[in-house]
């Protein structure tokens, strides 16, 4: 389906360039170019049919769906919507005030907030597009299981006491529910409009992703991660884990790592550790939750994250070694 | 004169959104008196979850984000 873009950048790379194929900068150039034209090709493509479908739910909807419903849907409804729910980062603290307000419990709310940087339907095609639709579907319910189980885990914990206690104070009036417009004109104005704001928000994170999965590509041999990143090692997955915390990037971003890394026969569970935790936990992601939760709160959440990548990174490296 | 309030918490779509609305207001030549929230609490008392939020004369009229410009004009009734 993509030789187009192999073929292209065949022509840039070794005609154009005048590389030589093998070399170390000749195959990292050629994934460069070949993942650059592809990726943001796909992405552009994604992005604009999701928009003009509005595949997507609003999180007063989400918060009006999921309260007063038992733990046993509320939480999958919680993580499995949390997925198809777009918000800018910097909503992420007015929609917790607003899921607590409706009564949500806190588990459900931080299972909420835990699957939907992790999951959103462009990542997941785009997965899907390159690396195959089990890799995506792996992905995706590891996303999911990390969000339930965090989430279960910090209402068992009893942590609302490390929410800040303004938080509980609030009350909101009638909840204003945005109506999308959904005749053909008004889902073409809102496709052009979302494709230019989601692939200008996110391509640099594309770009570096790409640059360093080319990287990885060309001058990383894979005998080194076969001795280092295999599932023989036991420490690989944890520090994959750990190594994505501070790093912060869209899932889009990781990809072309991802991409890159499984291309280096490093196994499934421990690529996708790095790629939920790159998506997952960033400090500017922490730094705007301090807002509504105490630290204690914040060094839980992250720990409880670290150990969830890390089991489902194990488990997966067990299930298709 | 309208006015129009933009309730945010400080970031980029937020802002983004403030000077699309003057500088659609400029060009349609239509004053307006722009406002912004950014206190958490206020945003939510004025029953706004995802930011930015936008009030037209005191009465809620978007939420979540960045409005296109045909919005805007909609809005300042050109």
């Amino acid at each position: 389906m993509f030789e187009l873009f192999t073929r292209l950048a065949d022509a840039v790379t070794w005609q154009m360039l005048g590389l030589v194929p093998g070399s170390q900068w000749g195959e990292s150039v050629h994934f460069f170019v070949e993942d650059t034209l592809k990726i943001f090709t796909l992405l552009i493509l994604i992005v604009f049919v999701m928009g003009f479908l509005r595949a997507m739910i609003m999180p007063e909807r989400v918060r009006e769906i999921v309260a007063g419903r038992s733990r046993l849907v509320s939480y999958p409804l919680a993580v499995g919507l949390g997925a198809v729910t777009p918000f800018c980062s910097c909503s992420s603290v007015p929609l917790f005030i607003g899921f607590l307000e409706a009564g949500i419990p806190l588990g459900i709310t931080m299972a909420f907030l835990i699957a939907s940087p992790m999951i959103n339907e462009v990542a997941v095609i785009l997965l899907a597009a390159i690396l195959g639709w089990k890799v995506a579907a792996l992905y995706v319910s590891a996303g999911l299981l990390t969000g339930i189980l965090g989430g279960l885990l910090i209402e068992r914990l009893k942590l609302e006491k490390w929410v800040e206690d303004y938080v509980w104070k609030i009350r909101m009036g009638k909840v204003f529910v945005p109506e999308p417009d959904t005749s053909w004109k008004g889902r073409l104005a809102f496709a052009k409009k979302e494709t230019r704001e989601i692939v200008g928000r996110i391509w640099k994170y594309v770009l570096i992703g790409i640059a360093v999965g080319a990287l990885l590509h060309g001058f990383v041999p894979a005998t080194f991660l076969a001795e280092h990143a295999s599932a023989d090692n036991p420490l690989a997955v944890p520090l994959a884990a750990l190594l994505g915390i501070p790093l912060y990037s869209s899932a889009s971003g990781v990809i072309p790592v991802v991409e890159s890394l499984i291309g280096k026969g490093v196994p499934i569970g421990t690529v996708l550790a790095l790629m939920m935790s790159v998506a997952a936990i960033s400090l500017p992601e922490m730094i705007i939750l301090r807002k509504v939760l105490r630290p204690q709160l914040i060094a839980t959440f992250t720990t409880i994250l670290f150990f969830a990548f890390v089991g489902v990174g194990y488990a997966f490296n067990m299930l298709f070694a | 004169m309208k006015k129009i309030t933009v309730y945010g918490s400080g970031c980029r779509t937020c802002a983004n959104t403030k000077d699309l609305i003057r500088q659609t207001a400029e060009e349609l030549g239509v004053e307006v008196d722009i406002e912004e929230i950014t206190d958490t609490a206020e945003i939510m008392s004025a029953g706004i979850m995802s930011t930015p939020g936008i009030a037209l004369d005191g009465e809620i009229v978007h939420a979540g984000s960045q409005p296109t410009r045909e919005m805007i004009a909609g809005w300042l009734g050109k």
